[in-house]
């Protein structure tokens, strides 16, 4: 559906965004996940033929923007970073006003009245869209983007100044667009990416430091090395010393007591290195029992601070993260 | 390219721009021509088509400021550029809403040519020829001042610079009478907007300054649609 291929911004000597490369799949919610400034809104700004790239070519539904920019942006349904709405008209009005521009052809009056239910602004229809809040813009906004119901749907920063409340309703509602449409996300916000998007993509100084699906992400970084049990037995310092003489463990740390004299403890072993069976062997000599045993997986913050931090975060050869910083 | 047409006229009115430059006009030209005719109980209005050139001088950027420069302050600029419509066209539907609003002006000369015609025999070709050089120089004027207006995001810096800008084009002639290269005072005359102007009141019909205008035209709204061009590049 979206193809981008070693897009390039330059102002001047310098790279707003870097060899930026990755497709999109028909149906796929794909998250934009980055630092301010890190090259989100440019690269979304290029897909949508906003701005021109110095270098580089973007597909979308199989026409290059680049090249026949009219037939390209007639697939895509943009909301900018601010959305471009016109403050002295009506709501009714502005988007009766983004119909005609997009040339839309599906019967007026039904498309309108489906677009305004479905981001819920049916109520402030007939007001003037400088006397509404923040959040009702916004989704005028999100409305614009959805007039002429666009294959293709890029999103930049969607649910900036909603309340809570608002920005679950946006959310599911993405989830819901995402069946039609193929959604491109950005935010800055890693719970909307995890809650919404099936693959993410970090983008950090103008180039993609990793790209993958959540749950890939999460485990590659994290595989079973890291552990979080409870364990009754013992007292503390007995399981720890047990534990500790497991080959491959680096250190265990006690946690806290959770229940009556049952202690959680976290569990770090060399990377790579399986230690759960050694662990129930080790359990079962010494007459512990296992009440609890998970994956300390990462969460998204986790990765996401690993790699913006500039920390060489894995380099694998077969899993698809390249250690770019 | 007619919802951006429609919109601008829209917005024309819905601010009170609209309203502002057709008062001022009819109050100019009401008041020239009550002096030059009705007073002077003469039906030959070449001068009061004369005297409107600095009117619309002063006004036209006022028509103009808001067109390119508030797309960019507002960041509406970029629903546009990302919407299935060329850049050409883009320019083309803000030119010619200001276009409308201004031709909504110059028909009030044709009220007044009626009443003339009440009390003697209008010359109705000078007068309509008359009308056509007040569109075309207009036209021109519009051309020229939303290309200032499309290069600020301020409204009241675009309205000074357009003033400014069709200041200097008045200029030329006098800058024409005291420069001694003969190839360059021509050159000036040639390019001279007032002076083509002043030929259409006095009653020549010159094919080429209607050409002369219509370039005028063409070219600046060519640049309108390159600043805009460049801005993507950049």
């Amino acid at each position: 559906m979206i193809e981008v291929k070693d897009l390039t911004k330059s102002y001047g000597d310098k790279n707003a965004i870097n060899g930026i490369s990755f497709t999109v799949e028909d149906g796929e919610i794909l998250g934009f996940l980055g630092p301010n400034g890190a090259g989100k809104s440019t690269t979304m700004n290029i897909l949508t033929g906003y701005i021109s790239s110095t270098s580089g070519s973007a597909i979308i539904n199989g026409v290059d923007i680049f090249e026949e920019p009219l037939k390209a942006k007639k697939n895509i349904g943009y909301l900018p970073e601010m959305p471009p709405l016109y403050i002295d008209m009506t709501v009714k009005d502005y988007l009766n006003f983004v119909y005609d521009l997009k040339k839309c052809k599906l019967p007026r009056k039904a498309h309108l009245k489906d677009v305004c239910e479905l981001v819920k602004i049916t109520d402030v229809y007939d007001r003037l869209i400088k006397n509404l809040s923040k959040g009702y813009k916004q989704r005028v906004g999100l409305a614009q983007a959805l007039i002429g119901n666009p294959p293709v749907l890029i999103l930049d920063e969607p649910t900036v100044g909603l309340d809570p409340k608002q920005i679950i309703e946006i959310r599911t509602l993405i989830r819901k667009l995402g069946k039609k449409h193929t959604v491109i996300l950005s935010s800055h916000i890693l719970s909307e990416i995890q809650a919404v998007c099936d693959r993410v993509i970090i983008i950090n100084k103008g180039k993609v430091s990793a790209e993958d699906t959540i749950d890939n992400l999460s485990k590659t970084i994290s595989g079973d090395h890291r552990l979080i049990m409870r364990i009754d037995g013992a007292g503390k310092k007995d399981i720890i010393k047990a534990l500790r003489d497991i080959e491959g463990v680096i250190s265990v740390k006690a946690d806290m007591m959770r229940e009556e004299n049952i202690w959680e403890f976290e569990i770090e072993a060399k990377e790579g290195k399986d230690i759960r069976y050694d662990i129930n062997k080790v359990c079962q000599d010494n007459h512990y029992n296992i009440l609890m045993m998970k994956n300390n997986e990462m969460t998204l913050e986790d990765i996401f601070l690993k790699i913006t931090m500039g920390e060489n975060v894995i380099n694998n050869k077969d899993n698809k993260i390249g250690g770019t910083n | 390219m007619g919802a951006i047409y429609r919109r601008e006229i829209g917005a024309f009115f819905s601010s009170a721009i609209a309203y502002i430059f057709l008062a001022v006009f009819y109050f100019f030209s009401a008041f020239f021509f009550s002096m030059g005719c009705l007073y002077s109980s003469t039906t030959d209005m070449s001068a009061v088509f004369s005297s409107m050139f600095m009117v619309i001088l002063f006004l036209i950027p006022i028509l103009t400021m808001r067109l390119m420069s508030e797309e960019k302050k507002q960041k509406t600029e970029q629903g546009l550029l990302t919407a299935p419509v060329s850049l050409g066209e883009i320019v083309i539907a803000k030119y010619l809403s200001a276009l409308t609003l201004y031709t909504l002006g110059i028909a009030i000369f044709l009220v007044y040519a009626l009443i003339l015609a009440f009390f003697g025999t209008v010359s109705w070709t000078m007068v309509l020829s008359n009308c056509l050089a007040l569109l075309l120089l207009g036209g021109a004027f519009i051309s020229v001042s939303m290309l200032v207006s499309a290069l600020t995001e301020n409204q009241i810096v675009a309205a000074i610079a357009g003033m400014f800008a069709l200041l200097i084009l008045y200029l030329l002639d006098s800058v024409s009478s005291i420069v001694s290269w003969e190839w360059l005072s021509t050159l000036l005359i040639k390019l001279s907007f007032y002076t083509r102007y002043y030929e259409f009141t006095q009653g020549i019909f010159d094919l080429s300054s209607v050409l002369f205008y219509i370039s005028v035209i063409v070219l600046f709204n060519f640049f309108t649609v390159r600043v805009f061009e460049k801005r993507r590049w950049s």
